[in-house]
């Protein structure tokens, strides 16, 4: 029986130079993968050859003022060793793509889309790369961290509209730090 | 007509469809003109308000004739940014949040969430055996819970309406238990970060116990009403089978997977909590049709009712919560009279638990699936993101490729054979 460990080293043998050191966190193994250009190559092979078959998530991580800016994290399991290993990546905010995974996992079509819709990251060659949650033609990327909690304004007319969230007369949550407690709550933040 | 052909049917009615649309090309020329106006594709909007669609899910078809030929979901018309408000407060904070994502298991979610954040936090082993049996029966209990509704819905858009009644008289006596446990009935907001709000109410177990009796008379009822019903077979049986590399490669999980014969179920491959200490069966289809996904749900509740019985024989004295005031919040008699336990107190409602950096991936089995939070920290007491994976996100990913093919009237059984909540698959 294989260990995580042992999935990881085995998936950087098998592209020397492209993968930083595996990093164990609560029994966890996490293997970062420089060059984001090779992502879908190196599925292909974690999954044709280590058994990775089950993609679990796809999830996005805005680093908002470093470079590169953005991470993807892939989770990948496999049912025959029952091994989890999660597989990340930097993407810079000027570059804001990479390729798909979805010739290697069809599931990963709507996490792309999500990150898409959510982060503005693009997965080039993906099938269908629309909004899924937010409507088409919305303007901004909400989990940026420089989109402020309460919202932006938008309109598309005849389609749908938002308007930042009101204060409903005081603080709904607030957080450490800060002067009053109505300058700690985060929908008044505006990062930008 | 050509593109009548072009589609491959999975049930007897499109290939009967087939059959008698083949046989119109011999008509005469004369006609074509008529037979280009018939072969016009027509787009159906379903949804998002459509009581089939079991919440505001919309769905894009297109449809020659009464196959469709092309099918578009569209989601997030409950979307409520849940990721991005938990990145504005404290653990303990989005608690709540985790309610409203699968809202007809709120305790699972609770459940799942503690556990994610305990796992960041390094105190998952920690857990005391009591508090550990009291969320394991909170999961079954809304595994039940919400299977029946998924259940009662389920049968109820296929014409057996009198399911319905019977799986809500049950529904409404679990919702009594999880008021006396937890104060309200749908948003219980009962785990905390190591540990729970509050110990089992007195008379609770007999309580549970009762209703365990009750609840598998109710399952024979009801799988009478069902398993050989000739209309419900009919309307369920080798309709929208998923083969199990479909389901692998779709990403699906709970019953959902188990159905196309895939056995897995995270209570077992990776046991949290005392699952390793309960016995009970992953019950599994052979095709993967709604069939096989009813049968299963079946069997899960039976298999439920089973772990809680075992729980209420086994469920141990003790405390509840982690003896750790830096992350769980002192009892409430130490604050008041000494000076350490009023610090813990205070630092930890008005700054947070001190969460290490770090990343991590916990799921849990959920009715719908497997429910995993992503959670990255940069440290204190926010999550820098966090991401839900919603099982009922990934199970309806598979849409577009499962309905095609299949008669209009089949939408209704697929949807409802998928069980999916769109609170969760929005967030």
């Amino acid at each position: 029986m294989p260990t995580p460990l042992d999935l990881a080293q085995k998936l950087a043998a098998k592209f020397e130079g492209l993968f930083e050191p595996p990093v164990e966190f609560r029994e966890e193994i996490t293997l970062k993968l420089t060059d984001a250009g090779r992502i879908a190559e190196v599925c292909a092979v974690a999954k044709k050859d280590l058994g990775f078959d089950y993609l679990v998530d796809i999830s996005s991580v805005d680093n908002y003022g470093d470079d590169p800016r953005f991470s993807i994290v892939y989770e990948l399991y496999s049912y025959a060793d029952r091994i989890h290993l999660r597989l990340k990546t930097d993407v810079s905010e000027e570059k804001s793509e990479l390729p798909t995974v979805t010739t290697v996992w069809k599931t990963a079509n709507w996490h792309e889309r999500e990150i898409y819709d959510m982060m503005g990251v693009r997965f080039s060659q993906h099938p269908d790369l629309r909004r899924i949650l937010m409507w088409d033609g919305y303007p901004y990327f909400p989990l940026r961290k420089d989109f402020p909690l309460a919202g932006k304004p938008s309109e598309t007319p005849e389609v749908a509209f938002s308007r930042a969230a009101p204060m409903a007369g005081g603080p709904f949550v607030t957080l450490a730090g800060g002067k009053d407690s109505q300058a700690r709550e985060p929908r008044i933040r505006n990062p930008e | 007509m050509s593109t009548v052909q072009d589609i491959e049917f999975r049930d007897a009615a499109g290939r009967l469809a087939a059959q008698s649309g083949a046989s119109v090309p011999d008509s005469g020329a004369p006609d074509s003109a008529a037979g280009e106006m018939l072969s016009d594709k027509m787009i159906l909007n379903v949804g998002p308000s459509h009581p089939a669609t079991h919440g505001v899910l919309r769905l894009v078809l297109e449809l020659d004739g009464e196959i469709i030929t092309k099918a578009t979901p569209d989601i997030g018309y409950l979307h409520r940014g849940d990721e991005k408000i938990a990145e504005n407060m404290t653990y303990t904070q989005f608690i709540p949040y985790t309610d409203r994502l699968d809202y007809l298991a709120p305790l699972a979610n609770n459940v799942a969430y503690a556990l994610a954040v305990e796992k960041l936090m390094g105190i998952d082993k920690l857990l005391p055996p009591r508090c550990q049996y009291i969320r394991v029966m909170c999961c079954e209990l809304a595994r039940i819970s919400a299977h029946l509704l998924g259940l009662g819905a389920f049968a109820m858009d296929v014409g057996a309406m009198t399911v319905f009644l019977h799986t809500f008289t049950e529904r409404e006596k679990i919702y009594d238990i999880i008021e006396a446990l937890t104060g309200a009935r749908f948003t219980t907001t009962y785990t905390r970060i190591g540990g729970l709000s509050r110990d089992l109410p007195p008379g609770w177990t007999e309580m549970v116990r009762k209703f365990l009796g009750e609840v598998v008379v109710n399952l024979d009822e009801t799988e009478k009403l069902l398993t050989r019903n000739r209309i419900f077979v009919d309307r369920t049986r080798d309709l929208g089978v998923i083969s199990k590399e479909m389901a692998v490669d779709y990403g699906l999980s709970g019953p959902n997977l188990r159905g196309s014969g895939v056995e897995y179920d995270l209570r077992k491959a990776h046991p949290y909590l005392v699952y390793d200490q309960l016995e009970f069966d992953i019950p599994s289809g052979s095709v993967g049709d709604c069939y096989d996904r009813y049968l299963v749900r079946m069997e899960e509740m039976r298999q439920s009712v089973r772990i809680l019985r075992q729980c209420l024989d086994k469920l141990p004295d003790g405390p509840i919560n982690v003896p750790d005031g830096k992350t769980v919040l002192p009892p409430k008699e130490k604050v008041l009279t000494r000076m350490e336990e009023l610090i813990h107190q205070f630092m930890l409602v008005t700054e947070g638990m001190n969460a290490p950096p770090g990343e991590i991936y916990s799921s849990a089995e959920n009715p719908k699936g497997e429910l995993g939070f992503y959670i990255f920290s940069k440290g204190g007491g926010t999550p820098y993101r966090l991401k839900i994976r919603a099982p009922s996100f990934v199970n309806l990913s598979i849409l577009s490729e499962l309905l095609k093919g299949h008669m209009m009237s089949d939408t209704v059984s697929i949807l409802g054979s998928l069980d999916f909540v769109m609170g969760e698959s929005d967030r």
